[in-house]
């Protein structure tokens, strides 16, 4: 009994939520809400997905908030001051979180720096640099130069329909760009960590390095690789969140990098896995997305939203770490 | 002689496993007593039970004939039994300077002062150096100092409560030998002062140096004391290593063609080369003290470290593996040390433990095929006897028996062409050490099979040729076959001095 409300506790606990809030509410239960739902966690739920990758080899990266609004104002930089394509764009952004996430690995790995402690400074470092070149004015089309000209660029059609386009799903135009990427990467993720040696490997070495290393695992190579899958996924959600605001945007993302640790350490508590996982995460940026919706419905005023995701994660933390036994990290 | 400290007829059990058996012991002041043991013997909970840290399950101490039962090791300390641990960082704290970690103790407890007197500290601590005569500067960090140096600033600390009693416990594991020599020199004038002391060591030149006395302990029992002058060494080791009669002979076997070939190998830049070779289908044990180099040529072999210069081959080939994968890969298996330290995943059940290093093998596309992994786990639950309910188990559910099978089996699921196994008796009981080694014999065909044993009964069990390692080269060479156990037991004991005979 203790063992099945462990491992079906939290998503019973969803189902309820989504149960209670289609009855309490008109509205929630609609294809048009579900994916309102989705979109919400879209971007969050894709840095939760690259911050669990560093997690499952016993690490952490508290880079990926700053990555993400890098990537963003690098892909704005790109397309309206150095007038570039949205290709161009794109890749300049993944070369950025892959850049980062190795820089990451190399400090932490070589350098013996703590991880907290080395991605917090990369967190530091990044918010700091991504406002020297514009000598931290927001960027949008027309915008004023530093040295007093105009800037010529704007965001390429190509690029902004990363963030308005919706595909035909039942009904036209339900499923925008931003969902179908979290799911895609969510499915690569999970299928990465949970089907494949490499993933498997990536466990070993989080749960007992030295095992791994007299196994024949390369443990630092596992473990630069896992930040830059970290830092890759983080320039994708700021690549989504450039396209869904249209500017390059200083004041954005403040909250990305607490939602996605939210998210992937209530996944822990997902089918009482007591350690990160895929699956986890995304159920666990899910049931935030779900649970605020329906207060939001429900006209919960929304300065209790940050209250209701710190009372989720505190429970589902007690959830893995005192009900069921293990001891993850 | 007056008897310091005495310990009569001590008992300890963690749950069913009985530690200490009816130990029974003497200290007498001015006079150094070595105790010695193999990994497991008991010498740790007895030096903890000494010092207050645990409490006896039967049996009764006394120091200088008062009845002696410390409950902290606060306690013991006021009565007058310190120990200097293993550890030498255990014993200071890195981030204060001299000075403070001369007087730690009084920062605590009754009569401390509230405020922290930086003049007053100096003072109380620069008496407390004087004490052992010991010369460091007073306003260095605890971290610019070498390890000798924390050392003493420990064993200074200690002797500021006029001791009777000194525990020390292996002290001189992690120091350079003229580290060691300054260590000697302060026991030394602390046996002059009439301090009763236990030395707890593995190592014959300290005991040589330093023993008045030896107490030999083993599976919990005393199993020698030598104090008839000239000392006894051989016997000593041998009543700690124990040679029961019982011991099962096997049926000696001569390899075939060789497979390793080891030349002129230097494990460290100040030990004697070595050469040595092993061929299919034997079992090899290569036996000695703690700490004499046998993890670290078993490592070499497996690529985890490099040595320092000559050759290795492998079927002919030259072998220098740069990493494990590279070993593994040559088919050169390790079963390491310490399972839960270096083996065991323990978020990984039973089959997945199995499958780790070769998990290329059990791949299609880099997918994991999970049935081909629990067939080959279930093949060898089977193959080696491992009593669990199933190849989803959880490790930690195994007893360590069992739990070293499934290490064990790990590398015997892929055909090997050497294969080593460090200590794989190591917290293994008797039933389970049987199995391990009747199997390892009886597929040893088609590979080198190469043991790294503390305990000779084991390597007695188990090969079929004994090499004897000493100081970090190998110093004797015996078939298990009528072999000439006093000259095997003097190369352990000797060392490098006399032995290689």
């Amino acid at each position: 009994m203790a063992n099945i409300l462990i491992r079906y506790g939290f998503l019973a606990l969803l189902v309820a939520l989504v149960v209670f809030f289609s009855v309490a509410t008109s509205g929630f239960a609609s294809p048009q809400a579900a994916v309102f739902i989705f979109q919400s966690v879209a971007i969050t739920g894709i840095l939760a997905l690259g911050v669990t990758a560093t997690l499952v080899v016993g690490g952490f990266d508290l880079s990926i908030g700053s990555v993400a609004t890098s990537a963003m104002m690098a892909a704005a930089y790109a397309m309206i001051v150095l007038q570039q394509n949205a290709f161009v764009a794109v890749i300049f952004c993944l070369a950025i979180g892959a850049l980062v996430g190795l820089v990451n690995g190399l400090i932490i790995v070589y350098m013996r720096v703590p991880d907290l402690l080395a991605t917090l400074g990369m967190m530091f470092l990044l918010l700091g640099l991504q406002r020297i070149p514009t000598e931290g004015r927001s960027i949008a089309a027309g915008m004023t130069m530093p040295d007093g000209s105009t800037a010529q660029g704007t965001f390429s059609p190509a690029f902004m329909a990363i963030g308005r386009h919706r595909f035909d799903f039942f009904l036209p135009d339900l499923v925008p760009v931003s969902v179908v990427v979290l799911l895609i990467l969510a499915v690569l993720i999970w299928f990465f960590l949970e089907y494949t040696r490499f993933g498997r490997m990536m466990y070993a070495v989080g749960s007992n390095p030295r095992a791994a290393e007299l196994a024949g695992a390369p443990v630092k190579a596992y473990k630069i690789w896992a930040y830059i899958i970290s830092g890759v996924f983080a320039s994708i959600g700021g690549i989504l969140l450039a396209a869904r605001l249209g500017r390059g945007d200083i004041a954005s993302g403040n909250n990305l990098l607490l939602d996605a640790v939210a998210a992937a350490l209530i996944g822990y508590a997902v089918l009482g896995a007591s350690k990160p996982n895929a699956f986890g995460t995304a159920i666990g940026a899910l049931f935030v997305g779900v649970l605020l919706q329906g207060l939001t419905m429900m006209n919960v005023p929304y300065y209790t939203q940050d209250f209701v995701k710190g009372a989720v994660l505190v429970i589902a933390l007690i959830f893995t770490f005192s009900l069921s036994g293990r001891t993850a990290r | 002689m007056a008897t310091m400290f005495r310990i009569d007829g001590l008992g300890k059990s963690f749950g069913p496993n009985k530690v200490l058996d009816g130990v029974s012991l003497d200290l007498f002041p001015g006079q150094i007593t070595v105790l010695m043991g193999a990994n497991g013997a008991g010498k740790s909970t007895l030096v903890k039970i000494m010092s207050g840290v645990h409490a006896p399950s039967a049996g009764a101490m006394s120091l200088a004939d008062q009845p002696y039962a410390p409950s902290t090791p606060a306690e013991a300390i006021r009565a007058g039994v310190v120990t200097v641990h293993q550890n030498i960082n255990d014993g200071v704290v890195s981030s204060l300077d001299v000075a403070t970690n001369l007087t730690l103790d009084r920062l605590t407890g009754r009569g401390a002062h509230l405020f922290f007197n930086r003049r007053r500290n100096r003072r109380e601590a620069a008496e407390v150096a004087a004490g052992l005569g010991l010369d460091v500067d007073l306003k260095a960090d605890i971290a610019s100092l070498s390890l000798a140096d924390r050392q003493m600033v420990g064993i200074a600390r200690a002797m500021a409560h006029a001791p009777k009693v000194m525990i020390l416990d292996e002290p001189t594991s992690s120091l350079s030998s003229s580290e060691a020599e300054r260590l000697f020199a302060i026991i030394s004038r602390l046996r002059d002062e009439g301090v009763a002391i236990l030395y707890i060591s593995h190592r014959m030149s300290d005991i040589r140096r330093l023993a008045d006395r030896i107490v030999s302990l083993r599976d919990g029992r005393i199993t020698g004391t030598f104090e008839q002058k000239p000392l006894d060494y051989e016997g000593a080791v041998n009543a700690m290593l124990g040679r029961s009669a019982e011991a099962t002979a096997v049926s000696v076997r001569d390899g075939g063609k060789p497979i390793l070939t080891v030349s002129d190998v230097r494990l460290k830049p100040q030990a004697a080369p070595f050469s040595l070779k092993l061929h299919d289908g034997e079992v090899v044990a290569i036996t000695g003290l703690v700490g004499v180099g046998k993890t670290q040529f078993a490592e070499t072999l497996f690529g985890a470290r490099r040595a320092v210069s000559g050759e290795m081959t492998l079927d002919g080939q030259r072998f220098a593996p740069s990493s494990p994968a590279d070993a593994i890969r040559a088919g050169v298996f390790l079963v390491a040390k310490d399972r839960a330290e270096s083996g065991i995943v323990a978020d990984f059940n039973l089959a997945r433990n199995i499958s780790l290093p070769f998990l290329d093998r059990f791949s299609f596309l880099s997918v994991v095929r999970k049935r081909a992994e629990r067939e080959a786990a279930r093949r060898q639950i089977q193959n080696l006897a491992i009593v669990c309910r199933g190849e989803r188990d959880m490790m930690t559910t195994l007893s360590g028996g069992n739990q070293q099978k499934v290490m064990v089996g790990r590398w015997m699921s892929q055909p090997s062409r050497l294969f080593i196994l460090d200590e794989p008796f190591q917290g293994v009981d008797i039933a389970a050490r049987r199995d391990i080694a009747a199997k390892l014999r009886a597929n040893a065909q088609g590979r080198a099979t190469l043991v790294f044993l503390t305990e000779l009964d084991e390597a007695l069990e188990t090969a079929d040729r004994i090499l004897v390692m000493s100081e970090h080269t190998i110093v004797g060479e015996h078939r298990n076959e009528r072999l000439d156990i006093d000259r095997l037991l003097a190369e352990v004991a000797a060392g490098a001095m006399k032995g290689a005979a």
